[in-house]
């Protein structure tokens, strides 16, 4: 489970920048696009804070929708699901967003 | 074990030089440098130390701006081993697939097909065992085994260890076999030059859909035992489309590691990246 690999590494970041500060709250903006799971980094981000200053914060997690452009029909459109397909038929799109995986702020004793 | 980050000897990654023996140990990844194992963990904190909405009126808080990828350590190290191979002009590749797709048939017999013409040397990665990197060793190839314990993927702090115990020559060519698994080794940038994903028609061929990121960050799928093709319900063309429509500029290969057929697109495939490589 890579959520395990991401979550230690948010933890690791966290202390890499704050030292050994309190840490009271970590907001993360994780994108459905992004292949990480935001349940599962839930379900690691206490065992992995467990002994370190980030014990007990609050886990603030932004989820960002998927979005693209189409070449095909030139519009910006939503996608929903994992597999790029625009509701025109066209697969030729550019992710705009829903790729993030990004510790956006930290909130400190 | 150690309780704050349920590391152990398992969950550590290690690097063997199988010609040596020689194993080095690291911790596993994501820890912070200055965590130790001698566990003197500071557990007496004030109980009440009040974050949640019920805690008393304390002093302010002060909010500390990131705006940093999660993935930024993993880059960071992945950059400096592509930096470090680009030096040396040596081409490196990440080869991932699920198990039992044939990806060290390929990569075994690769390496007795091109080693008169560059260089081979393999990194495996494993989760446990030495069995795969034994089999690459047999065909005489220089070869690292990377086992990450309970880590699913290859990261780039591995691939660093591995690539400085394995000391591939300038100009030569590094095949990286990943961790056997569609999902987690896509998110892990090591430094390569490209990335190829072998399936093989014993796998259904909606695969490419069940698991986008990996052919999404592909170059090159390779569909392997298509010799089997005729007994198995899979139709390559339709695994194409599926593997490009998730990935429209992906590569698709279709090839026998075991008969042969395929092989020598295969192999013009590497020596085009070979060719690049270079100034
Ligand atoms: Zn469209």
């Amino acid at each position: 489970m890579h959520e395990l690999a991401i979550t230690e590494s948010v933890v690791a970041s966290v202390r890499d920048r704050l030292g050994d500060a309190r840490v009271l709250a970590v907001t993360l903006e994780i994108g459905r696009l992004s292949g990480v799971v935001a349940d599962s980094v839930r379900f690691c981000f206490d065992l992995c804070t467990e002994g370190t200053p980030l014990q007990g914060a609050r886990l603030d997690i932004v989820d960002v929708p998927g979005g693209a452009y189409c070449r095909g029909c030139r519009s910006d459109v939503e996608l929903v699901d994992l597999i790029p397909l625009c509701p025109c038929g066209s697969a030729d799109l550019d992710i705009t967003s829903g790729q993030e995986l990004m510790i956006r702020q930290v909130e400190v004793a | 074990m150690c309780a704050t980050c349920g590391c152990d000897e398992d969950s550590r990654s290690t690097v063997t030089d199988l010609d040596s023996g020689r194993v080095v140990t690291r911790p596993g990844p994501g820890h912070a440098p200055d965590h130790s194992h001698g566990h003197d963990h500071d557990h007496d904190h004030e109980a009440d130390h009040g974050h949640g909405a019920a805690g008393p009126a304390r002093t302010a808080t002060r909010v500390v701006t990131l705006e940093q990828s999660v993935l930024a350590k993993n880059d960071l190290l992945a950059g400096r081993n592509r930096d470090w191979l680009a030096a040396r002009f040596i081409l490196a590749l990440n080869v991932m697939s699920s198990p039992g797709s044939g990806k060290t048939t390929l990569l075994e017999r690769t390496v007795r097909d091109l080693r008169a013409e560059v260089p081979v040397s393999v990194v495996e990665g494993d989760q446990e065992t030495l069995l795969d990197a034994e089999r690459i060793r047999a065909t005489g190839c220089r070869v690292v085994q990377i086992n990450t314990g309970s880590g699913c993927h290859l990261d780039a702090e591995m691939l660093g260890r591995g690539l400085a115990t394995l000391d591939p020559p300038v100009g030569s060519l590094v095949l990286i076999e990943n961790v056997g698994n569609l999902v987690c080794p896509a998110l892990f940038d090591l430094g390569e030059r490209a990335r190829v994903v072998v399936m093989s028609v014993t796998e259904g061929d909606d695969k490419p859909l069940k698991y986008p990121h990996m052919f999404r960050s592909a170059q090159l799928m390779v569909i392997n035992k298509v010799d089997l093709a005729p007994h198995v319900d899979f139709d390559p063309d339709r695994c194409a489309g599926h593997a490009r429509t998730v990935n429209p500029g992906l590569e698709v290969l279709s090839v026998s590691a075991t008969r042969g057929d395929g092989l020598d697109a295969w192999y013009a495939w590497l020596r085009g990246h070979l060719a690049a490589r270079r100034p």
